[in-house]
């Protein structure tokens, strides 16, 4: 392949950039390319990444676009693909910013090499070779943007979706919502654990009314709590079983041993207040004072 | 060497654990509190473990061990002040310690040991 490297690609790059220019640009609006992208913007990204491109070609090794001399083309396309992939450009999109250009370089090319067909194809293999790892490189990191937004998204989640509740003076609330899984679980035992020694409170209330579904792996979990919760000295009902849950429970031979449940959240606070020896009592009835303020 | 000192408060032993617990020390300590228990006539074990920060499966097991033992010496045991790393690491472990008495501090394991004391004893109140 060392033949190969005797190039004229970024001589011609730089000797007819003005025109390459023009009809990049018009390919660009033609394929749809970063449709969303203003004229001006379009024109100046359009040649700085031709000036950073010819720049490379001339020094850098094309079979590798991973080395030193292509580094400043690759960041400018990290930076271009995260700019418009926040602006809700597909990969598709961004990916054609890129292979647009082969249409105008072979036709550069063409015009050029006329005479010697035998080093026209094997510079438009150079050309077709390095342009479509530079456009699958902008794919790439278009997709490393969604994926740290979703990772992202994935980590606020878990922080909204555990909140630690104080009921009363000694009384915590652990309302769970969504599917529990290991990470999860892990998140929802240490917040719970730390707020019972923070608050100091005897009985931990764990509400699964919103957890979808109840298998094997997610009553584990729950029975884990429950046990690392007593090991500290604080003791836990699970509340908010449903009808389907139950049966599920009870089909799957999960034994959920000497936990307290109840059917609801109030059911669970009634006999957490009859642990702390506490009542709920109707007030007087106001009737009789409303009337004598009248 | 170092031991763990066990202090006398009425009919109730206090075991208060204030440095990391390695296996001679666990050891010793099972030694010594069963010999006390049985020359205190100690009805109650109280043992506080809320400096721990670390522990293994081999002290897991020697912490359930020990009030296991109090318990056969007629006197019951309550562990208490566990940190939350410690009861995760036991439980994922699988130690969950059956048949333990826990609390949540001192104050509420003294309580605790009251009232177990006037249940067998068939006294209300207190």
């Amino acid at each position: 392949m060392a033949e190969n490297r005797e190039t004229i690609l970024p001589s011609l790059l730089k000797r007819h950039e003005k025109e390459i220019l023009r009809a990049w640009g018009a390919e660009q609006l033609r394929s749809h390319a970063l449709s969303n992208l203003r004229d001006d913007d379009r024109a100046r990204l359009s040649g700085e990444f031709l000036n950073a491109f010819q720049r490379a070609f001339q020094t850098g090794d094309p079979d590798n676009i991973e080395s030193e001399q292509w580094r400043q083309v690759r960041e400018f396309l990290a930076d271009l693909s995260a700019e418009q992939a926040k602006q809700g450009a597909t990969p598709v999109e961004i990916a054609t910013f890129i292979f647009s250009l082969k249409q105008i370089l072979f036709r550069t090319l063409e015009d050029a090499l006329s005479k010697n067909p035998e080093q026209f194809a094997r510079e438009i293999w150079l050309a077709t070779l390095i342009l479509d790892r530079l456009g699958l490189y902008t794919t790439e990191m278009a997709m490393k943007i969604r994926e740290d937004v979703i990772a992202r998204q994935q980590t606020e989640m878990l922080e909204l979706s555990t909140p630690v509740v104080k009921l009363w003076d000694g009384v915590l609330a652990l309302p769970l919502i969504g599917t529990l899984d290991s990470a999860r679980t892990q998140i929802v035992m240490e917040s719970l654990l730390q707020e019972i020694v923070r608050t100091g409170s005897g009985i931990a209330i764990v509400d699964i009314t919103g957890v979808p579904t109840v298998d094997t792996l997610v009553a584990q979990h729950l029975l884990k709590t429950v046990a690392a919760a007593r090991l500290m000295g604080a003791e836990c009902i699970i509340s908010g079983i449903r009808p389907q849950i139950a049966s599920t429970i009870v089909h799957l031979g999960v034994n959920l041993g000497d936990v307290t449940t109840k059917a609801t959240l109030a059911d669970a606070f009634s006999v957490a207040l009859r642990r702390n020896n506490l009542v709920v009592t109707k007030a007087a009835p106001a009737v009789h004072r409303k009337m004598t303020d009248e | 060497m170092d031991r763990i000192p066990i202090l006398k408060l009425g009919e109730f032993l206090l075991v208060s654990v204030q440095v990391d617990m390695h296996d001679q020390l666990a050891m010793a300590l099972q030694e010594d509190l069963t010999e006390r228990i049985v020359a205190a006539h100690a009805r109650g074990v109280l043992i506080d473990i809320s400096a721990l920060d670390i522990v293994d499966s081999f002290i897991g097991r020697m912490l359930g061990n020990i009030a296991s033992m109090s318990r056969v010496l007629d006197a019951e045991t309550v562990v208490v002040g566990m940190a939350p790393a410690v009861a995760i690491t036991l439980v994922e472990l699988g130690l969950s310690l059956p048949g333990v008495r826990t609390a949540l501090n001192v104050e509420k394991g003294m309580e605790l040991l009251r009232r177990a004391m006037d249940f067998e004893t068939g006294v209300e109140g207190v």
